[in-house]
């Protein structure tokens, strides 16, 4: 890679980091004030993507002053949910805690709501009254819904009809009705339509709900009704489901009438085709459509679609000088939505921000993914990537590498994938909050 | 080099002194290798400097040479793998020697 000129490197900074760079704001209240104090960063969220940014910063630079805002006493993954309904994991197995950043990395974990950012005075403030300043800060927020983007689906209707797409009582709830249907009843799932967290996560969720059905209701259907063409791993899932469960799961694409345009709570049905075929199920899971966490947009983070546009390399925010979005939130190149994805981002916006504390490059970031599905415990599959910025300054999967489990493997392959699948899961939980 | 201009290291030098100036922070000039940089993303599946909590191997515990020997077996095919494959050929053999060295000296450190 050819040297970056002047113009590039304060692009790098951002606005705000540029201008105490050149020593604009030297002096000014928002550097720390007594001469040995460390820097500040703050961490909102602690998912995938804050928990990890905030173990790496202090494994980076032990020095670092590093406070993570969750608004949750413990966080449960959604890698696993689907896991939890096929009846293969309990709701248990897939909370995790933030006793180990706490304690072995020494992030000051606080359980608090952050309400807004004042992001010229660099001050957080929080649901409790209290207030928290930053240098520079970190915005894991997650994703948050497009209420009411389909009539009759508002947050009061996913009390109803779940959509799971946030674990915890969502997947408690959703469960309940799967348990409570009848044999021989209809589930209908209906995936949201692009960008959203984790594109395989629909065909898994179908995959393990076929699970517990064959084991336990063999005489129910499963009614895929997709806002989109087609589903990642498509093929793959397809194969598995002739072998595994046949005739039991039906994928309607948005063209031949899946795109839901109409839920209604009171009859449990969805209606399709413009409002002219109705399909009423015994258990119905809406997966709305996403946008980034509203904390983000709030912070006016977010663009007109809905999503934060970032300095790929860094993570800076394009729009808000000093505050790095990381996660799902992010638009970040062909990167998908995922946890691995936004423990990969978290890692290199770690790695950036001690470099830019430092006075040094950030380094060139490299990311990569692997998304496990389940299909069944003894039947895995996955996809995979390596990403590198491209001279354009975004993120590209590298075209010697990644891509599908193969198709037609041997069974072993698939038990074996299986097998990964439940490692990755041990895993990427460790690396992110052990 | 990313930063090789006489021109950007001036102004990372002239971010340094701001810095100091402004009383910020110690200037640790350290920069971050490209080997820790990619050693962080193995850790993902392998768990924080490759100790593994589950079914997917360690591999904090692999000399260099083996390592790299490892990691180029992925990238031509001739190793089996699930996955490996797929990861292994989107490095270059610096990339893939620089790795290996780096894991290496972790062992060593026992980090
Ligand atoms: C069913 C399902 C299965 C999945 N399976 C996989 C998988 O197998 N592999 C994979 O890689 N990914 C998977 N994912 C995707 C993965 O869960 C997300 O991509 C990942 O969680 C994104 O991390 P994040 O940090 O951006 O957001 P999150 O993990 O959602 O974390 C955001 C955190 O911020 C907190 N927060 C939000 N606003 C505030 C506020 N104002 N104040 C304080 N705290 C706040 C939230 O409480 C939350 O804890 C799956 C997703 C689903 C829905």
């Amino acid at each position: 890679m050819a040297g970056i000129s002047r113009r590039d490197f304060v692009k790098l900074l951002g606005a705000g980091g540029a201008a105490s760079a050149l020593g604009l704001n030297a002096g000014c209240e928002t550097v720390p004030k007594s001469s040995k104090a460390a820097p500040r960063v703050v961490v909102v969220g602690g998912g995938f993507g804050g928990a990890t940014c905030a173990k790496y910063l202090r494994i980076y630079d032990p020095t670092l002053n590093v406070t993570m805002i969750e608004q949750n006493a413990n966080y449960v993954t959604c890698p696993g949910s689907n896991w939890v309904l096929g009846g293969v994991r309990t709701l248990t197995d897939i909370t995790q805690n933030y006793d180990a950043l706490r304690s072995k990395h020494g992030v000051n974990v606080v359980q608090d709501r952050v309400t807004s950012i004042d992001a010229t005075r660099r001050v957080v403030s929080l649901a409790s009254g209290k207030t928290v300043e930053y240098d520079r800060l970190v915005m894991s927020p997650g994703i948050d819904f497009r209420w009411n983007a389909v009539e009759g689906y508002d947050e009061a209707a996913s009390e109803l009809i779940p959509h799971a797409w946030k674990a915890g009582p969502q997947t408690v709830l959703l469960q309940k009705q799967l348990h409570a249907m009848p044999d021989g009843g209809t589930f209908i799932l209906c995936p949201p339509p692009m960008p959203f967290r984790c594109p395989p996560g629909p065909p898994e969720r179908a995959s393990m709900v076929a699970h517990y059905f064959k084991a336990h209701k063999p005489r129910s259907k499963i009614l895929i009704l997709d806002a989109k063409e087609g589903f990642s791993k498509q093929g793959l899932f397809m194969d598995a489901w002739n072998e595994l469960y046949p005739g039991m799961i039906e994928f309607v694409p948005a063209s031949k009438g899946g795109k839901v345009s109409r839920v209604d709570t009171k009859t449990n049905t969805v209606y399709t085709d413009e409002g002219l075929t109705t399909h009423k199920g015994d258990v119905i899971n809406f997966i709305p459509a996403q946008r980034a966490g509203e904390i983000a947009s709030k912070s006016g983070l977010a663009n007109e679609a809905g999503w934060c546009p970032v300095n790929q390399h860094t993570f800076e925010s394009t729009q808000v000088p000093n505050i790095h979005v990381i996660g799902d939130s992010a638009v970040a190149g062909a990167l998908p939505k995922s946890g691995h994805s936004a423990n990969n981002i978290a890692k290199m916006t770690a790695a950036a921000i001690v470099s830019l504390f430092r006075g040094v490059k950030p380094p060139l970031p490299s990311h990569v993914n692997t998304c496990y599905s389940l299909v069944s415990p003894e039947y895995g599959i996955s996809v995979a990537a390596v990403y590198r910025l491209d001279e354009k300054g975004v993120l590209k999967g590298i075209n010697e590498a990644g891509g599908l489990s193969p198709k037609d493997a041997p069974r072993l392959q698939r038990v074996q994938e299986a097998n990964y699948a439940q490692g990755w899961y041990k895993g990427i939980t460790q690396d992110t909050f052990g | 080099m990313f930063f090789s201009s006489k021109l950007s290291k001036a102004v990372f030098s002239g971010l340094a002194g701001t810095l100091a100036l402004a009383g910020a922070t110690t200037i640790q000039a350290q920069e971050i290798s490209r080997a820790q940089v990619i050693a962080t993303t193995c850790y993902t599946c392998h768990g924080t400097y490759g100790v593994s909590p589950g079914s997917i191997p360690s591999i904090n515990d692999i000399s260099a040479e083996r390592m790299e020997s490892i990691l180029q077996g992925y990238r031509s095919g001739q190793r089996v793998s699930t996955v490996m494959g797929r990861h292994a050929s989107g490095y270059t053999d610096e990339e893939v020697k620089e790795v290996a060295q780096y894991f290496g000296n972790v062992q060593k450190r026992g980090k």
